[in-house]
């Protein structure tokens, strides 16, 4: 699978599980970089992720630590450590 | 009683809307904003697919009362049931209420008188997005807001059915929609029971004479008039009343601001010493005839116009200065349907010289508050209320 069709299938994936996806978000384009199936994986389970491009101009790195600690200490992401740590990464240098 | 709503929307047909403008002092939002239908609504802004978050666009915001199709839309989390009516239930209880009862949609509009109110529903983080420093969250501009009918019954009067024991200090609101893991706090809000007993704190089913649309809380949703829009509970199934405070992270942790820092009504017994829940709506204004930049034609008739609105003390005065602030002049003010509604003003602009016009708007409240010229800074970007300014040109 290329990148392009990788990428769309961590999009569809929260949909194929029979999570509600709103029809619109698979358009979401994120930046091609290491991290970001993860990102898509995980976090479009709650929330489409233009969430992360919304806030891009208003969170630096330490905003963004502040934003995955509070999706898994307040809203309950089962998401460990090291997922945490790459997703941070990610966010933090393309974003 | 809920089917899940699988795919929110249907077809989508968007539109990319390049250069939008934004006030002369705020940084730009975005170079680009997309426009996009909900099922059953027009196009508006697009902040978030999902859970879904879109601002109405400024020139859905001209008319006295905004239409139900171009009403904003703001949720907190992704699962939002299509509540069938006829199934639906509210339920009253608590530990301070005496008699718990369970009350259908048909029962809610025949067993209680019914009303009308003319009030604004803004979002506690409308313009948000034009903060400086920048604050995280939605990044809103003007259209978190509207300004409805909305057509129920008192709150007071359903608490009175149930009996309210003197010990009651909050009553407590849920609403059908949830979160899509079991981890996250459910949007549940509470209010002091004083405001929960005001006369004008309603169940609402209609909003401008028609059901309530699915995207702003069918069946039945709270309406606080004077109160920011999170204590607007949508999709209402559940009112607590109880005898100590609500302790849910939409109380404890979301929707706070410095305490002491703004004005408003308490909520004491959410306060601590370093924040207190946000309540009221601020004085503020709105420009809805032009927007920053528009050009006008040289010696052709131009009039400035827009809303002005507060917590519902209502507007007494809304100023134009045309000098950098060192004059203000009166505007005529229009009709105002209700305290809790907007109301209009609208003044002449001088057409004859070309070249820039620089405009301020400040409003004044019948309690003597007014617009502020600087944002006071909290964490959550809430209260962005200082005197707009535009400038415009003449050519």
């Amino acid at each position: 699978m290329n990148a392009r069709l990788r990428y769309v299938a961590a999009l569809l994936a929260p949909f194929l599980a029979g999570l509600a996806v709103a029809a619109g978000e698979e358009s979401i384009e994120l930046q091609d970089a290491p991290g970001r199936d993860l990102v898509v994986a995980r976090c479009s389970s709650c929330h489409s992720v233009d969430y992360v491009q919304m806030n891009a101009p208003v969170l630096d790195r330490a905003g963004w630590q502040k934003s995955v600690r509070k999706m898994i200490d307040q809203f309950g992401a089962p998401i460990g450590e090291e997922d945490a740590q790459r997703i941070l990464e990610y966010l933090a240098t393309h974003y | 009683m809920v089917t899940r709503r699988r795919v929110l929307a249907g077809s989508i047909g968007g539109l990319l809307l390049s250069g939008l403008r934004t006030d002369a002092f705020a940084a730009a939002p975005s170079a680009s904003e997309l426009l996009t239908a909900l099922p059953g609504k027009r196009p508006l802004i697009k902040r978030t697919f999902r859970p879904p978050n879109y601002e109405t666009p400024l020139a859905d915001l001209r008319s006295q009362i905004t239409a139900n199709d171009s009403f904003f839309v703001r949720y907190h989390l992704a699962s939002i049931p299509d509540v069938d009516p006829s199934t639906w239930r509210l339920r009253i209880g608590g530990a301070s209420a005496k008699r718990p009862l369970e009350l259908s949609l048909d029962e809610l509009k025949r067993g209680f008188e019914r009303l009308e109110l003319a009030a604004i529903n803004q979002c506690s983080g409308n313009r948000r997005g034009l903060f400086t420093p920048r604050a995280g969250g939605v990044q809103w501009t003007y259209g978190a807001m509207g300004n409805a009918l909305w057509g129920g019954v008192r709150l007071r009067d359903v608490l009175n059915r149930a009996g309210v024991n003197g010990d009651a200090l909050e009553v407590v609101f849920d609403g059908a929609d949830g979160a899509a893991l079991p981890g996250t706090p459910d949007f549940v809000k509470s209010l002091p029971v004083d405001r929960a007993l005001d006369a004008h704190t309603l169940i609402a089913f209609e909003m401008n004479g028609k059901p309530l649309p699915h995207w702003n809380g069918a069946p039945a949703r709270l309406v606080v008039p004077g109160w920011t829009a999170t204590y607007w509970v949508k999709h209402l199934t559940s009112i607590k009343v109880e005898p100590k405070a609500f302790d849910g992270f939409w109380m404890k942790s979301a929707y706070r601001i410095p305490t002491g820092a703004f004005p408003g009504a308490r909520f004491a017994s959410q306060e601590n010493a370093q924040t207190t829940p946000i309540t009221e709506i601020l004085i503020n204004s709105l420009v809805t005839s032009h927007a920053n930049g528009d050009r006008l034609e040289r010696g052709r008739p131009a009039e400035l116009a827009g809303w002005a609105w507060d917590g519902g003390s209502g507007i007494g005065a809304v100023e134009v200065s045309l000098d950098e602030r060192r004059s203000w002049r009166q505007t005529t003010l229009g009709a105002a349907p209700s305290p809790y509604s907007w109301r209009g003003f609208r003044m002449a602009l001088d057409t004859a010289k070309p070249g820039p016009v620089q405009i301020a708007v400040r409003a004044t409240g019948r309690n003597g508050a007014r617009q502020p010229e600087q944002l006071t800074p909290n964490p959550s970007g809430y209260h962005h209320n200082i005197i707009q300014t535009l400038t415009l040109e003449v050519v």
